[in-house]
């Protein structure tokens, strides 16, 4: 029995894997071959499609501007919930138990009911078809996630390091910036990737706030089913090319992720 | 901890509130004006009262979508939380499985929504996708474009690909930071495989458990692009969940008055239920 425990875990990786796997044998294949055969690896070996989405600026921008809102989104989020989560960590104060759970709230808020509202809203303040419109729409679900992380980190820490700061002689900017901050980095850093994470996977609001100036690499994939039919291989190209931005982070925090799940508040 | 009682506090907690307010305040109230409203166009509006609530919930096509996503939800839920729990006992502890196995089961979890509606799209197709080429060849009569049974079938498998790697990495997290002495303790009474897991793991994974419903209960109550790129809601309406049938409402046939209803009736379900979770998380971290 013990033996054979690894089975189950390589199964499900390979279950994993086998749609990922299709993605990218459809990318290296032409259009035709994919509509005309069926074939587990492609016939005829081909690189046109990720040419084309390296050479057509309305591909190509894509990318760029989703991961310009998805930066901001972060930064945003995480530089506001900073102190936020402070304050939840250290103090008790009129109504921080209701702000907390209405945060919380908000993270469960369907995005499907503020998509209407959203586009009016934001069409209203002249941002309509920005990086900031998307950046700050985001900040809706990302903000409440981020304040939730920290707040689990920074409770962690003693407060007794808070006030022998004090005792040195430290001012509360310096102590927060030099002291504080470095000691909770690794909680910052998985704040920082599922900011990333749920940004960069949000469609809904994202399509609805942009037009073309802003428009996420996502929404410009649901143009090859208008224009020429199906072109299911620059479909495919386009969608391998999502999943590298995500593959790059998560190496980056691997050694992380299990920790910041053991908070339990993701 | 003991925290100090500190009114300057809120300062810290200004830009959050400022910038939270602004995002879910005012849509939220624009999306209460529009439930009490007849609109025609040109900003008229004209007063409606509950008309639009009483119209949403007395209405059969709200019954259907509702009954649609909770058995979705529930369904997605009785499958991913057991097999999260069970991938999670048999990854590896330590080696280098351990980053190999992370890495991978979280890949699902960066990719956009969209494209894995668009993957699992071309996945399944019968005539030249593997899944749906397969399941043809084996025998079965399988199309998910037109048959109810076979797009929920799909719509399911997809998600559980989609999610399960959550409740993995919740629940193997919750178990890493079991002592080894409990494990000691349990082999020297003899304890068997399932009373080990009865008694020792599971209580040890309450919290994270709790957490993975809960996460799970939300995320999916509010699912929307990944069935609406694989199945459009169909074939007809068997697969179009609350959000689908919502913005089919708001943005295809812009009842707003009817949709705005829906959207309040909607969001207070699944606060309901987040909150009685909330609550019952609040109360384990107290004891713990």
């Amino acid at each position: 029995m013990k033996k054979y425990k690894w089975l189950v875990p390589t199964l499900y990786i390979i279950f994993l894997m086998l749609p990922i796997y299709w993605l990218i044998n459809m990318s290296f294949k032409t259009t035709t071959e994919i509509i005309n055969t069926y074939s587990l690896w492609p016939q005829k070996f081909t690189t046109e499609n990720y040419v084309k989405i390296f050479t057509d600026s309305t591909w190509y921008m894509g990318y760029i501007n989703s991961i310009t809102y998805t930066v901001f989104n972060t930064v945003i989020s995480v530089a506001a919930a900073l102190p936020a989560a402070y304050a939840f960590s250290r103090y008790k104060f009129v109504g921080d138990k209701h702000l907390f759970f209405w945060l919380l709230t908000n993270r469960m808020a369907p995005p499907a009911v503020f998509a209407l509202p959203f586009f009016q809203f934001y069409s209203s303040v002249n941002l309509f078809d920005t990086h900031i419109a998307v950046a700050l729409s985001h900040c809706l679900f990302n903000i409440p996630l981020a304040v939730w992380i920290l707040e689990g980190f920074m409770s962690a820490v003693p407060k007794e390091l808070d006030e022998t700061a004090y005792v040195d002689g430290y001012s509360f900017g310096r102590f927060f910036f030099k002291i504080f901050l470095p000691t909770i980095a690794a909680g910052i850093g998985i704040t920082m990737f599922f900011c990333f994470m749920f940004s960069w996977v949000e469609l809904l609001l994202a399509k609805t706030l942009t037009a073309t100036a802003a428009k996420p690499i996502a929404a410009t994939m649901t143009r090859t089913a208008s224009t020429s039919g199906y072109e299911l291989g620059l479909l495919a190209a386009a969608g391998t090319l999502t999943i590298i931005p995500g593959a790059i982070v998560i190496y980056f925090v691997k050694n992380y992720i299990a920790k910041g799940f053991a908070m339990g508040r993701v | 901890m003991n925290k100090t009682i500190n009114q300057k506090a809120w300062y810290f907690v200004i830009p959050v509130f400022v910038l939270v307010a602004f995002n879910a305040a005012i849509p939220l109230m624009t999306v209460v004006n529009y439930s009490f409203q007849e609109t025609f166009g040109n900003n008229v509006f004209a007063w409606e009262g509950t008309r639009w609530f009483k119209q949403i919930l007395l209405s059969e096509r709200f019954h259907a979508s509702l009954g649609r996503q909770f058995a979705f939800t529930f369904i997605i839920l009785l499958i991913q939380i057991p097999l999260g729990i069970a991938i999670a006992l048999t990854m590896p502890k330590k080696g280098w499985g351990v980053p190999v196995c992370l890495i991978l089961m979280s890949m699902p979890l960066l990719i956009p929504w969209n494209v894995v509606g668009a993957m699992w799209n071309i996945f399944a197709l019968p005539d030249i996708g593997f899944l749906g080429y397969s399941l043809n060849a084996m025998g079965f009569d399988y199309n998910f474009t037109q048959q109810p049974g076979d797009a929920w079938f799909t719509t399911i498998l997809m998600d559980v690909w989609h999610w399960t790697s959550l409740v993995v990495l919740l629940s193997y997290a919750g178990l890493n930071s079991i002592q080894p002495a409990y494990y000691q303790a349990a082999e020297i009474d003899g304890a068997s495989r399932w009373a080990t897991f009865r008694y020792i793991e599971l209580p040890k994974m309450k919290k994270v458990l709790t957490l993975a419903i809960l996460l799970r209960f939300m995320d999916s109550f509010m699912i929307y692009t990944e069935p609406f790129v694989l199945t459009g809601g169909g074939p007809g309406n068997t697969t179009a969940f609350l959000s689908i049938d919502l913005v089919k409402m708001a943005l295809g046939q812009f009842d707003l008055g009817p949709a705005a209803a829906m959207s309040l009736i909607y969001f207070f379900i699944v606060l309901l239920v987040c909150w009685v979770f909330y609550n019952l998380m609040m109360k384990n971290e107290a004891q713990s």
